[in-house]
């Protein structure tokens, strides 16, 4: 080792209370390249050598809250906007239920960014050299030695005065620290071929291993247990029910949330009487229309409600749109058919809200209008 | 194997001014309390019910942390578990403490009236465990098992002064050991018998946790309090380090914690399920004015411990943990406040009356904490874990 350069004199010492008290008495000479290796974290230490607050807790702090934030906010977006559902009648936004989950991704995120900080900002991963790894020294202070390192670029170093220095304190044992300027300054190269071929490998096994173990493995018994339950899932026969249908059907009289029932069933005429379309023709409510018109009707009724659609042959022909007989028609009159159905046309009811089957009301209107239009429209 | 005495240890005595002091404020609460029994029967005994469980809290839970210190085996708390023991006297005086409440046995539980438990099934189907005899029994048999594990424990530990044996070590570890299983079962008992059946249709099987929980705080929080003072005004030498008072500051933010998440618990699976006959209970506590002290135990009993326990400082500085002890105490007060009082009167009120009995308590505390320094070493001078417990580093 000729190119060998002095790092450190490092020193060991037997017990706690002589290593805070080695602290202190470093800081008081001035040294401020220094350190103290332990075991396991001696809660006094940091106060010893003087050290300020570990920046750290505002990481956890900072990505904790972020956390809380975030759970709140996706619980919030998804329960309350994306996808209302009211459960056991209580309210969209059911804060005692998000608790925790809250407390859990607080958690979660604070633990991962602190270590993630720490190994990153603190211990600039992957550099993973240092001058002490690999010594006598470290391997002592380790397992059940405390050690104080004195820093040779401190400006106050002066080998032999340490070393006094060290010895008076009580060190039991004072460590020559040597480094390979070439060793430490070594950075790890990350596309060394033998890791890059241990990547490959490992994305080798695990791609195909985790498609097998998904799509084949749990479908075999017996890890099909999860996928066969004793239970009646959506669609099933049930020998439980005299007519062996899995799903029910809600008590006879049951009304849903935010549902009027239809009052004019079977009853067209009354319908084309005194249902009057609620909504106005504005823009934005034909534009609804339009779309709701093209995704629903025209399959049947053709694009603009000639009857000339894709299915026809294939289907007894549904009709056309402008004849004498629907252009007569009321609103309501058209309202009904969409929403009870005629004959073989079926109801469209559960497909299409109310608010926009009177949306569509008005497009099909717009529709009749257009290829019957006067001259008075022109206008 | 014997040892010699590990430390030289001069106990100093007490100011007399302290025993004036807790004579001065029994003497005002008994008058108080007294005079409340004659104005409000029912009211007074519910605050009774009050001062007996805040009592019961501190005597058993300290208890409970010397025999968690044996079987543990810890060390930290050695050179103050004296100060636990002393405090643990409380349960046989908890116990003279509850007689009052037998003279209002029927103002306080609903389940005494015979009339009203025939005409109704469920009270009828409890009646085999509520009933006063069985009730009785367990009251007695509770604290006599109390008492006799107090007994055996200090009066092991206090032998051991002279001797240094480490044979008694070796019993109360046993004793302890059979001591938790039963303070598990016997407190889970007291909660159920003194506050859950003082609305007798409701029920939480989370309950006893949820005292347990009050009490490990109280019994910290006291003895947190009299090590700090007693600590300040040089009782313990120099022999306390700031390695021990956070030790006492994070097993107390550690319990605040448990609070929270019992106390959360319990209103979460409540709230969830939304049953009438468990919600009524919540429910009671949401009206007339007693929303206010519902929402006011969060803050208290939570938020405000939890933020003044954070920091590594606050358990470490002796003034803003002695601070934060008193607060927790003052915060079990109101928990058991929030768990009783509601029960009396269906709207929110703190008067005189209320005054009295904590009052009350906190002078017995005081008296039987100085009746007891007198006859107990402050430190357990012959116990083979001291000397450990004096150079415990963090
Ligand atoms: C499955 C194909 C199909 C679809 C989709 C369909 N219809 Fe029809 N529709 C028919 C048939 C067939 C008839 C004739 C029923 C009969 O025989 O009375 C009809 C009749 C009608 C009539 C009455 C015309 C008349 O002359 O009796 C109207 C109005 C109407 N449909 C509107 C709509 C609207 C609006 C939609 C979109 C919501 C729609 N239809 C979707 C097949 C369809």
């Amino acid at each position: 080792m000729q190119d060998a350069r002095l790092y450190s004199l490092s020193a060991i010492f037997q017990t706690p209370d002589e290593i805070a008290h080695a602290a202190e008495q470093t800081v008081e000479r001035g040294y401020t390249a220094f350190d103290v290796h332990s075991p396991y974290p001696l809660h006094g230490m940091p106060r010893a050598m003087g050290l300020k607050a570990s920046k750290l807790g505002y990481v956890t702090l900072v990505f904790g809250l972020s956390g809380a934030a975030l759970a709140l906010f996706f619980m919030w977006w998804v329960n309350v906007i994306e996808y209302p559902l009211v459960i056991g009648g209580k309210p969209l936004f059911q804060l005692p239920a998000f608790i925790p989950v809250t407390f859990e991704v607080t958690v979660l995120m604070a633990a991962i960014f602190t270590v993630v900080g720490m190994l990153f900002v603190i211990f600039r991963f992957p550099n993973t050299s240092h001058q002490l790894h690999d010594t006598p020294y470290m391997k002592a202070v380790s397992s059940d030695k405390y050690g104080l390192t004195i820093q040779a670029l401190d400006p106050l170093f002066d080998e032999e005065r340490v070393r006094e220095f060290l010895q008076d304190l009580g060190a039991v044992e004072i460590h020559r620290i040597q480094f390979d300027a070439e060793e430490i300054e070594a950075r790890p190269r990350i596309f060394e071929p033998r890791f890059v071929t241990l990547l490959i490998l490992v994305a080798l096994l695990v791609g195909p291993s985790t498609y097998i173990i998904l799509n084949h493995v749990l479908y075999m018994p017996p890890f099909d247990w999860m996928m066969e339950q004793q239970k009646i899932n959506p669609q099933m026969k049930s020998e439980l029910f005299a007519d062996g249908f899995g799903m029910r059907s809600p008590v006879e009289g049951t009304v849903a949330r935010g549902h009027l029932p239809y009052p004019f069933k079977g009853q067209p005429d009354l319908a084309g009487k005194f249902l009057v379309n609620p909504i106005l023709p504005t823009e934005s409510v034909l534009e609804l229309g339009k779309k709701k018109y093209d995704t629903f009707c025209s399959p049947c009724h053709g694009n603009f409600g000639d009857g000339d659609s894709r299915l026809r042959g294939q289907f007894p022909n549904p009709p056309t749109l402008h004849s004498d007989k629907s252009r007569g028609w009321s609103d309501g009159m058209i309202f009904h058919v969409v929403t009870e159905g005629q004959n073989i046309m079926p109801s469209y009811a559960s497909q299409i809200k109310e608010r926009d089957r009177w949306a569509v009301v008005h497009y099909v209107r717009a529709l009749l209008r257009a290829k019957h239009a006067t001259e008075a429209d022109l206008r | 194997m014997k040892t010699p005495l590990q430390i030289e240890f001069q106990q100093k005595a007490l100011p007399t001014r302290l025993t004036s002091l807790a004579w001065v404020m029994i003497g005002a609460g008994a008058a108080l309390a007294v005079a409340a029994w004659y104005v409000d029967g029912p009211r007074a005994a519910f605050n009774n019910v009050v001062m007996f469980m805040m009592l019961a809290s501190i005597g058993i839970g300290s208890l409970f942390l010397i025999s968690l210190e044996y079987v543990a085996g810890a060390v930290w708390s050695t050179p103050m578990r004296r100060v636990s023991e002393i405090l643990a006297f409380i349960i046989p005086v908890t116990g003279v403490a509850a007689l009052p409440m037998f003279l209002n046995l029927h103002d306080l539980f609903h389940w005494t009236h015979a009339e009203a438990v025939e005409a109704d099934a469920i009270l009828k189907g409890k009646s085999p465990y509520l009933n006063v005899t069985f009730f009785g029994i367990r009251f007695v048999a509770t604290f006599a098992i109390w008492y006799l594990f107090y007994h055996f424990i200090t009066r092991n530990s206090r032998k051991q002064d002279s001797t240094g044996d480490q044979l008694f070590t070796r019993r109360n570890i046993r004793l302890s050991a059979i001591f938790i299983p039963v303070f598990a079962v016997t407190v889970t008992f007291l909660a159920i018998d003194w506050i859950m059946s003082l609305e007798p249709h409701w029920f939480s099987t989370i309950f006893g946790v949820y005292y347990f929980s009050g009490t490990m705080l109280a019994a910290l929080a006291a003895a947190t309090i009299a090590i700090i003072l007693l600590h300040e005004n040089g009782y313990f030498g120099t022999l306390l380090r700031r390695d021990h008072f956070y030790s006492l500051g994070a097993l107390m933010f550690a319990f605040v914690n448990f609070w929270a998440y019992i106390a959360f618990s319990q209103y979460l699976l409540i709230w969830y399920a939304n049953l009438p006959e468990e919600t009524f209970w919540m429910t009671r506590r949401w009206e007339g004015g007693w929303e206010f002290l519902s929402l006011a135990l969060i803050v208290v009993h939570f938020v405000v411990p939890y933020v003044g326990l954070l920091a590594q400082e606050a358990k470490m500085n002796p003034r803003r943990l002695k601070i934060m002890a008193i607060w927790i105490l003052f915060a079990h007060f109101i928990d058991l406040y929030w768990l009783v009082m509601p029960t009396h009167h269906e709207s929110f009120f703190f008067g005189w009356m209320e005054v009295g009995f904590p009052l009350l308590s906190v002078g017995i505390v005081l008296l039987v904490f100085i009746l007891r320094y007198r006859k107990t070493s402050l430190i357990p001078t012959g116990d083979p874990k001291l000397k450990r417990g004096l150079d415990f580093r963090l």
